[in-house]
């Protein structure tokens, strides 16, 4: 697959926005692209495709989302979280992976949520009274996106234009196939948060950036001998759980995973 | 069809606080116990380890260690015109499940309650009189518990001894303290151990109200502050201030808990029987109805069976609690209509909220470093600490600066004005983040007529059984209440150097979509009165004297405490009734 140039699969498949492969062709087709510069993966080496591929951490693949809920997916949170002269945004961060994993996993398939009827609308103090699923509420609230959009889809818009219709879902009174649009945006952005500000285990916050932006140390386990120096500008890089060994599978069978 | 298993002396319906608590009394007293939880068996090692158990996203956003709402949920309405619907997903209130409950995600916030607040309704109307009262709304239930502060004294001593508490007494026998709460209860004597050190935040607070003429002083923990070992020989570590308490379980053996405090001795007392993943349907009565034969439960591979026991006690979370006792017939349900009936009635919450102080960049909080108790405080606004007489309502709040954490996907503060999202939302995060302060302001919730639970009518569990139905709002009194605190705070954020300060307090209509307190309480209240409380003074039932319900759900209506110390102390003060009077003489302890 190394050199077949993205521009050609997505004319071969038609998809504009398509799944993020391992190497970046062309900077001007669509937010996905930033991921792929930021990260530095060359193109059209095989070794480095190969390298990108065989490191899902790096390059993940799409689990849950198609290619046109892909597109909007990368741009909306491009919105949302945009990258700025200091610090990168959600895209950089990883945060379309980790909606996509979230959403192919228990999340997506209602973890946590009580699922039965009768389901009738309540009151704002009543909470979420739908019976989508997050994946479901997602894939119902794109598909009639995208669907609007097909004259000039998400990602091709200006960042005005995106902005727009952003505030126009967020703002609510349009029905996206049952999902008030409202409803969509407060998961979109909940879901966006999420994967920008939690353990980069799970796919999002990439090179712990957030916690860098906002100087959060991440999973320490101890603050006894700092907590009473008041002020102080606590300046080690964050910490994640992937960075306790004691959390790791092993793959020598002879070193057991609950060590010490 | 039940399979029916041998009998024992008793059975406890949840094995948290209250279950394990309960159950160390009676076995030490001789008793065969068995203990039902619904939940898993869970313990420090290997469960609650590093570095799986520092995961924001899977504990405090996806409750990874909350009641399985799935199989039980509540419904909720905010009055009774309205249809109640599913709390499809925690977010106002957690209740935990699993071995150790709700008292393993805790936070540790120690408090007694105080004199009055066991007195509520006689304090009220000694000092200010009935119309008075009455002009804080007609609704109004406030009631007194049938148990006074001294009573429960030596009780709140021996659980603070238990699970370690650290603080500074501000009243040891009527004397006051320098450094203490002078508005605590007397106690008999210094905590347990010191308080813990104070944060960056809590010395800021701490000047501010100086300044102001209140009186500070350190949030009673059980996030220890010093190695401790407890009357059952157990030991506690010292709190390392990772900052992650509130939603998660301790890894360090630093916070008080059941498993900590209480179950590794329970579990080696061969009177003891831990049954895990057990979810008791109900109590069993016999014919008369008067007397509990013991309960029927399912286990984890769905197999019924019926436990014969002697005693029955009523161990889960206050909402559970109530939920049991009407899915059994125990006790008559609370008709909101006529105002008879006890169980479901005076269900209370509690009033929340504060202000966010957004500081000068130069002021590096880090919130991130602390404990689940880390706060300085002052209770001059707390309970009936200030006179009430022109100010049209009763109760009362503390305010502290108490951040338990700098957990950035739950906190990540942008002041007033700042767009929801983009780039503007960035750098206001990043800005913000490290210079910000919360303020909170906890307190009372008063009971109303209206406000009750009772079983719905529609919605069912996994096992075809009705969800509790909870009716509820804040009335007007405890509106009132907490917007006039909040000015006082907005004083105080601006006294600490807030650059900017938002305004707190409670707001109905009550929702059920922001967290704000998980000290749900009532629904099946202790009093002196069997037409007003659902148990009496020992927490007993009066209809079927062979079960206790124990716990927050006992409470006639909230304190402006966290309310966990006070559910230990009164289940020590009714296990130790029931040691010295129900077993030699098994019957209601209480002539109604």
């Amino acid at each position: 697959m190394a050199d077949i140039s993205r521009r050609t699969l997505i004319k071969a498949t038609g998809a504009v926005g398509a799944t993020v492969l391992p190497f970046a062709v062309d900077a001007n087709e669509t937010p996905s692209q930033a991921l792929n510069e930021h990260n530095q993966v060359r193109t059209p080496s095989i070794a480095g495709a190969n390298a990108g591929a065989g490191d899902p951490q790096r390059q993940p693949t799409y689990l849950f989302f198609n290619a046109e809920e892909a597109g909007f997916i990368e741009a909306a949170v491009a919105r949302l979280i945009p990258k700025d002269e200091q610090w990168d945004g959600a895209i950089e961060a990883g945060v379309p992976s980790y909606i996509d994993k979230q959403l192919a996993g228990a999340w997506g398939a209602g973890e946590r949520l009580y699922r039965s009827g009768p389901w009738q609308p309540g009151t704002p103090s009543q909470g979420y009274q739908l019976p989508f699923t997050p994946a479901e509420l997602f894939r119902t609230a794109l598909r009639v996106i995208n669907q609007e959009l097909s004259a000039t889809p998400f990602v091709q818009m200006s960042p005005d234009q995106q902005d727009s219709y952003l505030k126009s879902l967020e703002a609510g009174g349009k029905d996206l196939g049952g999902v008030p649009s409202q409803v969509f945006f407060a998961h979109l952005w909940q879901s966006t948060v999420e994967g920008f500000f939690s353990d980069p285990v799970y796919g999002g916050n990439r090179n712990m950036v957030s916690w860098r932006m906002i100087g959060f140390p991440g999973a320490y386990a101890s603050y006894y001998s700092l907590v009473d120096r008041h002020g102080i500008k606590l300046e080690r890089a964050p910490m994640s759980l992937a960075e306790d060994a004691h959390g790791h599978i092993h793959v020598d069978a002879a070193i057991p995973a609950t060590s010490p | 069809m039940a399979q029916r298993l041998k009998p024992v002396d008793a059975v406890t319906i949840g094995v948290g606080l209250t279950g394990s608590l309960a159950a160390h009394e009676l076995t030490q007293a001789g008793l065969k116990v068995v203990g039902l939880e619904r939940g898993a068996a869970r313990f420090t090692v290997p469960d609650f380890q590093s570095p799986a158990i520092h995961d924001e996203l899977r504990f405090s956003i996806r409750k990874g260690m909350m009641q399985d709402n799935t199989k039980v949920a509540v419904t909720f309405r905010n009055n009774s015109d309205e249809t109640a619907l599913p709390i499809r997903r925690w977010e106002s209130f957690l209740p935990g499940q699993g071995l150790g409950g709700s008292f393993v995600h805790w936070n540790g916030q120690s408090f007694r309650a105080q004199v009055a607040d066991f007195v509520y309704r006689t304090h009220l109307l000694q000092r200010y009189g009935k119309k008075f009262l009455d002009s804080c709304g007609p609704e109004l239930t406030v009631q007194d518990w049938g148990v006074t502060y001294d009573e429960l004294e030596s009780h709140y001593d021996r659980f603070e001894q238990l699970i370690g508490v650290c603080g500074k007494a501000g009243n040891i026998k009527g004397r006051i303290e320098p450094g203490g709460n002078p508005f605590e209860a007397p106690r008999s004597r210094e905590y347990p151990n010191p308080p813990m050190k104070e944060t960056y935040f809590g010395a800021i607070f701490r000047k501010a109200v100086d300044n102001l003429g209140y009186h500070p002083y350190p949030q009673p923990s059980s996030n220890l502050s010093r190695p401790y070992t407890n009357p059952l020989g157990l030991k506690l570590n010292a709190c390392v201030f990772c900052g992650f308490c509130e939603r998660y379980a301790c890894e360090h053996y630093a916070k008080g808990s059941p498993q900590t405090a209480i179950l590794p001795v329970l579990l080696k007392n061969p009177n003891y029987e831990l049954r895990a993943n057990c979810e008791v349907l109900r109590i069993n009565l016999d014919s008369t109805g008067k007397k509990a034969t013991g309960v029927t439960y399912v286990d984890g591979a769905g197999r019924e069976f019926e436990q014969p026991a002697e005693i029955v006690f009523v161990t889960a979370f206050p909402l559970n609690n109530v939920r049991t006792l009407l899915l059994s017939g125990v006790g008559k349900p609370y008709d909101p209509r006529t105002g008879e009936g006890v169980v479901g009635r005076n269900y209370t919450y509690q009033t929340t909220g504060g202000p966010t102080v957004f500081m000068d960049e130069s002021i590096n909080v880090n919130p991130f470093m602390s404990s689940g108790a880390p706060g300085t405080m002052i209770d001059d606004f707390g309970g009936d600490n200030f006179d009430h007489s022109n100010l049209g309502f009763i109760g009362g709040q503390y305010v502290g600066s108490i951040m338990t954490g700098g957990r950035p996907i739950e906190f990540h503060p942008t002041p007033p004005g700042t767009p929801a999202w983009g780039l503007e939302w960035k750098r206001a995060v990043a800005r913000h983040y490290n210079h910000t302060i919360s303020v909170q302001q906890h307190g009372t919730s008063a009971p109303s007529r209206l406000n009750y639970l009772d079983l719905d009518p529609t919605y069912k569990d996994a096992w075809g059984q009705p969800l509790l139905r909870m009716t509820f709002d804040f009335p007007e009194n405890d509106i009132r209440m907490s917007q006039y605190i909040a000015d006082k705070t907005v004083e105080i954020g601006r006294a600490m150097g807030g650059k900017i300060v938002t305004r707190g307090g409670t707001k109905r209509p009550y929702t059920t979509t922001v967290y704000q307190s998980t000290h749900n309480c009532g629904g099946a209240v202790m009093g002196d009165d069997p037409k007003t409380s659902a148990v009496n003074r020992y927490q007993q039932c009066w209809d079927v004297p062979n079960v206790f319900s124990l716990g927050g759900s006992s409470f006639p209506q909230n304190i402006t405490y966290n309310y966990s110390v006070t559910i230990g102390a009164l289940t020590l003060w009714s296990l130790e009734a029931i040691k010295k009077q129900y077993l030699k003489s098994p019957g209601a302890m209480v002539q109604a």
